[in-house]
């Protein structure tokens, strides 16, 4: 569904990745770890456009969809949740996702409050007023109206309370059980490794693992060089 | 009494076509971060517009429908193949470029029009007075008064309960999340452009049988529109409404009180907001 190939990405001068290449298929769970400042951000916001590629390409669809505009990729059907969830803290909820809801969309926002009943409840309530858990939760759920074929997730368990975590591992579970395919970023492992059918490591802006739920499981010597704190 | 009764009258009248004026400038500004200096040639436009209509077809109904319509166009085709090339350069360039074309519009308004103004008469049924016991108010006044509520009601509930409102504020907050939902943001500027170039052609129109229309109008709504986005606070409607009329009140009842002195007052109003109030009276931080 998803083919990244030798993507190159520069901040300015700073050459942010070198080459990455990943793929994601049609109702799969990816992860994306590795230490701060590996890239992973990058990879999301080269792909969705944010950033521009100068090199490699992005193939969405069977469709090259690099170098198109960022409202033309999302309305292609990818959907990010960037990281601190960009929510608009003026907008209601409602409104929040009443912007993001598309004509013929398979989640309308109706079922959205009925998948997740605590945003029916503050469905007035602005969006700077909602709690960590519930803005992440009004995040995915305003991505899932625009209708995604693929949801990107940029550190979705970021400062949340570890009953909020297990929620939200069950929600993207239910996404994939609808058929939507997952890019996961996320700091942390167990979450990964509960959720992800593969997983990709980068460092220093290259994919340097690539492996199975069951291969990542048993690759301890991996875990430990890419994604354990470095002691000084 | 009366007087300054009067005056506070006068100044709300001037001050909603202040608002009017003020409001697209701090909306374009609020979501598309553009300095547009070209901001005043719309009034000018608005009040030419009313001056050639109704000057044509004897008609202010006409003029007060069609003039604003036409600057909206014409905001809408200048933003679409002109200004939007401008949104990646640092503002000094925005301000040259948007001067640059503010003259431009002003000189052409003095070889269609020639430099001296050109008086418009109010409709037929609002000239004269009204007699309220022993207070008598000229009724184009109380009619701009009253329809500029009208407008900015409906003004408001365009930004607070429709779709493209919406939009438009979240746009104010971060618009590379509005293109991740999929909404092309340029299509937004533009219609936002053309909304604040038709509401201050409006401001002309409605302005014209008041003052006239003359070409060198643009330069000084501009500056004041700048002083009620600082009183008001920048990219607020709420800020302009309460700053255009804060500054039309603050103008009209200091010029009974020092009328030499009465523009010099608007900017010590304005001073004393940003002592006390840097981000305007309505503005976020």
């Amino acid at each position: 569904m998803l083919t990244v190939d030798s993507l190159h990405s520069f901040y300015g001068k700073s050459h942010i990745l070198h080459g990455v290449a990943l793929e994601v298929a049609k109702g799969e769970i990816v992860s994306l770890l590795g230490r701060n400042g590996a890239g992973k951000t990058t990879t999301l916001k080269s792909i969705v456009g944010i950033v521009s590629p100068r090199e490699g390409r992005v193939i969405f669809d069977g469709q090259a969809i690099d170098g198109l505009p960022v409202h033309e990729i999302a309305g292609r059907g990818i959907a990010l949740v960037p990281e601190h969830r960009g929510i608009f803290g003026t907008l209601s909820v409602e409104e929040n996702l009443a912007i993001a809801c598309r004509k013929g969309s398979l989640w309308s926002i109706d079922a959205i409050y009925e998948f997740f009943p605590r945003l029916g409840e503050r469905r007035h309530s602005r969006g700077a007023n909602l709690s960590g858990g519930e803005q992440q939760m009004l995040a995915i759920a305003r991505a899932l109206v625009n209708n995604p074929k693929m949801l990107l997730l940029d550190e979705p368990t970021e400062g949340l309370a570890p009953v909020i975590v297990d929620e939200l591992i069950a929600v993207i579970r239910s996404i994939k059980a609808a058929g939507i395919a997952v890019l996961l970023v996320e700091q942390s492992l167990r979450v990964c490794m509960e959720l992800a059918d593969r997983h990709y490591i980068l460092e220093y802006g290259r994919i340097v693992y690539s492996g199975s739920r069951e291969q990542f499981q048993h690759a301890e010597a991996e875990r430990d060089r890419y994604l354990t704190l470095r002691s000084a | 009494m009366n007087l300054y009764l009067i005056q506070v009258f006068n100044g709300l009248g001037i001050g909603m076509i202040y608002f009017l004026i003020a409001v697209g400038l701090t909306i374009i500004f609020g979501i598309m971060n553009f300095v547009n200096f070209a901001h005043g040639a719309f009034y000018l436009l608005g009040a030419y517009a009313c001056y050639a209509i109704a000057d044509l077809t004897g008609n202010f109904w006409l003029a007060l429908v069609l003039g604003p319509v036409a600057v909206g166009i014409g905001g809408w085709l200048g933003e679409r193949y002109f200004l939007s090339r401008l949104y990646r350069v640092p503002h000094m360039y925005q301000i040259l470029v948007t001067l640059g074309l503010a003259l431009v519009i002003q000189e052409m308004a003095v070889l269609i029009w020639g430099p001296i103004g050109k008086p418009i008469a109010p409709p037929e049924v609002f000239r004269g007075v009204m007699i309220f016991g022993n207070f008598a108010y000229p009724k184009y006044r109380l009619f701009l008064i009253g329809f500029t509520a009208i407008l900015a009601l409906a003004l408001w509930l365009l930004l607070e309960r429709t779709r493209y409102g919406a939009v438009l504020r979240a746009g104010t907050e971060s618009t590379e999340m509005v293109s991740l939902l999929g909404i092309n943001i340029f299509r937004v500027y533009s219609m936002t452009f053309a909304l604040g170039a038709f509401l201050a052609g409006l401001a002309g129109v409605l302005a014209a049988p008041i003052r006239g229309a003359e070409p060198f109008m643009g330069p000084d709504a501009l500056v004041i529109a700048f002083v009620v986005v600082v009183v008001g606070g920048l990219g607020s409607f709420a800020g302009a409404l309460v700053g255009g009329i804060v500054v039309g009140i603050v103008q009209s009842v200091m010029s009974s009180f020092w009328s030499e002195g009465a523009n010099i007052m608007i900017y010590v109003a304005m001073a004393l907001v940003i002592l006390l109030r840097p981000h305007g009276l309505l503005g976020r931080a």
